[in-house]
């Protein structure tokens, strides 16, 4: 081991515990000469002039100017680049062999690069970050749109190649009501909301003429599993080359920060998919099958709408129970349907109890049963609305149980831990019931949610 | 791209520590040795993490499962999950007592991660 290595070798742009060596085989002597003004940045020009005059002197002396340097830069065969890496890592107080020079240009490099362009460096990571999301976005929007063609040929049985139709349908767009003036919105919500739902099942007819009414219902909900894989991955591409084209850090931040939850929203749509299109039952189907549960073998009937009704006795009370009309894809409305059973009975009913699939918190475990007041039910508002108005105008108390599960697990095939709450939600309700009413009172149970895979 | 240049780099780093290491440069061939080793790892954990993204390509379709109950015996039957079932769908009769069978119950089973949270 060579001493002078061993001593002077610099780490990281320190100073080595010797001053710096000459460069071993170099013919340039890193030293100061007192005849130039040789600070750092500083150069006398006169002084300069003078001494690139003769190639002779240039290979001696000021070593540390680096602007005299760089300019003899292919004027003297004797000069390499080793020379000027010398030279450069002399001026910052860093010497010794080759290895340590290359190392400290390295790291004083690393750090001009960065203190320019970290924020850039930073934006081009994120870009990567959000390129992988959307390749991924856009194979499952892929996915969807193949698994709504290939469900609507197998049980739908069309005459001609339904994919123009399916991409039409993925395109689809509703307008809400104006709300500058919100008196009546609820209702021109609701119409709207009818409207819409009418048309959607007419094209899904179109489509698929040789379904049943469940099967309608199932690639309805597949159709609209597949149109929100498309207008998330739309959304995403959107500010992605929006961020692009104009380098805007704070666009493309915003994008990559808010996208793990995008990807839980469209992971759970994409295996949505293949639960919609073989009618299985989803998380949100809690409320349902908790209402089918206790309606099993009463006689039922259709209340509006698209929703039965059983009337079951129950620890001594009459229960109305109502949900969703299954097995097919359907949340039915639940506030027509509580709205007329209230009115029908001329008020008279002890409690409302809603059951309802809910939002857990992260931490929370997945079919955990909570109780609460209050009308426990999702969708754009108009079924909150309308069983709101109907219970105050009686001033009947309502009471929700939910079941808790994630985004991902509401959209999907129903977990284990969700079917087994089944039981724990009916003592809860049996609870409720016996504290809050009396023996031979009326009360309204609603299952509220999709009732795709469940039966009455 | 960038990650095969990096890649490159790092084995002739390595070999150029093997070669310092030969002629006593000792803490030289340490310091190549270093820079080779870290950009290898990094960038074969680059490449490694391109392609299990690759792997991720897939929708995944977990298993879902039928109960099957007979009302009088309480005979319990588990199945695959077939296109057509639904909760409380009317099927067959009992192998045991000759009742009519319904489904129950149609869910899928889900492995929990481990919890790498104290709470």
């Amino acid at each position: 081991m060579k001493e002078s290595s061993a001593l002077s070798f610099g780490f990281a742009g320190q100073r080595a515990r010797v001053p710096p060596d000459p460069i071993p085989n170099s013919e340039v002597k890193p030293c100061s000469v007192s005849s130039c003004s040789v600070v750092f940045g500083h150069a006398n020009l006169g002084k300069l002039a003078a001494h690139f005059s003769t190639k002779q002197t240039c290979r001696h002396i000021y070593p540390n100017f680096i602007t005299e340097r760089l300019l003899l830069w292919g004027t003297d065969e004797k000069m390499n680049v080793l020379t000027v890496l010398a030279i450069l890592t002399s001026q910052f107080g860093v010497g010794g062999d080759i290895i340590s020079q290359i190392l400290s240009i390295v790291y004083i490099l690393f750090f001009v690069v960065f203190i320019f362009y970290g924020q850039r460096i930073q934006m081009y990571a994120m870009i990567r970050e959000v390129e992988g999301s959307l390749y991924k976005l856009k194979f499952m929007r892929e996915e969807g749109r193949k698994t709504a063609v290939e469900t609507i040929k197998e049980i739908g049985k069309p005459e001609t190649d339904p994919t123009p139709r399916v991409d039409r349908y993925l395109e689809y767009f509703t307008i809400s009501p104006q709300s500058m003036d919100p008196a009546g919105i609820v209702d021109k919500l609701d119409h709207i909301l009818d409207v819409r739902d009418a048309r959607l099942k007419d094209e899904v007819k179109l489509m698929a003429p040789a379904t049943d009414e469940a099967q309608t219902y199932n690639l309805e909900n597949t159709l609209e599993a597949a149109m929100a894989l498309n207008y998330i991955y739309k959304v995403v591409r959107h500010y992605y080359i929006q961020g692009k084209k104009t380098l805007s850090f704070y666009t493309i931040m915003q994008l990559q920060m808010i996208l793990p939850l995008v990807m839980k929203e469209a992971e759970a749509y994409a295996s949505a998919l293949k639960a919609f299109a073989y009618g299985q039952p989803i998380g949100d189907g809690a409320g349902p099958l908790v209402a089918a549960k206790l309606m099993h073998g009463y006689e039922t009937r259709k209340v509006p709408k698209d929703c039965v009704m059983a009337t079951v006795p129950f620890e001594g009370r009459t229960a109305l129970v109502i949900k969703a009309e299954g097995p097919g894809g359907n949340v039915g409305k639940p506030g027509d349907a509580v709205k007329a059973t209230i009115e029908e009975n001329q008020g008279k009913i002890a409690s409302v109890i809603m059951i309802d699939a809910g939002l857990k918190l992260e931490g929370e475990k997945v079919g955990e049963v909570a109780e609460g007041i209050g009308a426990a039910i999702g969708g754009p508002g108009v079924d909150q609305y309308k069983i709101e108005e109907a219970i105050s105008q009686f001033h009947i108390p309502i009471n929700a149980v939910i079941v808790k599960e994630d985004i991902g697990d509401a959209v999907s095939p129903m977990r284990k831990e969700i079917s087994d709450s089944v039981d724990k939600v009916i003592e809860r309700v049996k609870g409720v019931v016996l504290e809050r009413t009396k023996e031979g009172d009326k009360i309204i149970i609603v299952g509220v949610g999709n009732t795709i895979g469940v039966g009455q | 791209m960038i990650v095969l240049v990096v890649l490159a780099l790092a084995l002739v780093s390595l070999a150029l520590a093997f070669n310092a290491f030969m002629e006593g440069e000792e803490i030289v061939a340490i310091y190549l040795v270093i820079i080779g080793f870290i950009a290898l790892g990094l960038s074969t954990y680059v490449l490694m993490q391109s392609r299990s993204r690759a792997a991720a390509m897939k929708i995944e379709t977990p298993k879902t499962l039928t109960t099957i109950e007979c009302k009088k015996c309480g005979f319990k039957n588990v199945r695959e999950f077939q296109r057509g079932d639904y909760v409380y769908k009317d099927l067959d009769k009992c192998q045991k007592c000759d009742d009519r069978q319904i489904i129950t119950a149609i869910y899928k089973e889900v492995k929990e991660k481990e919890k790498t949270f104290p709470f």
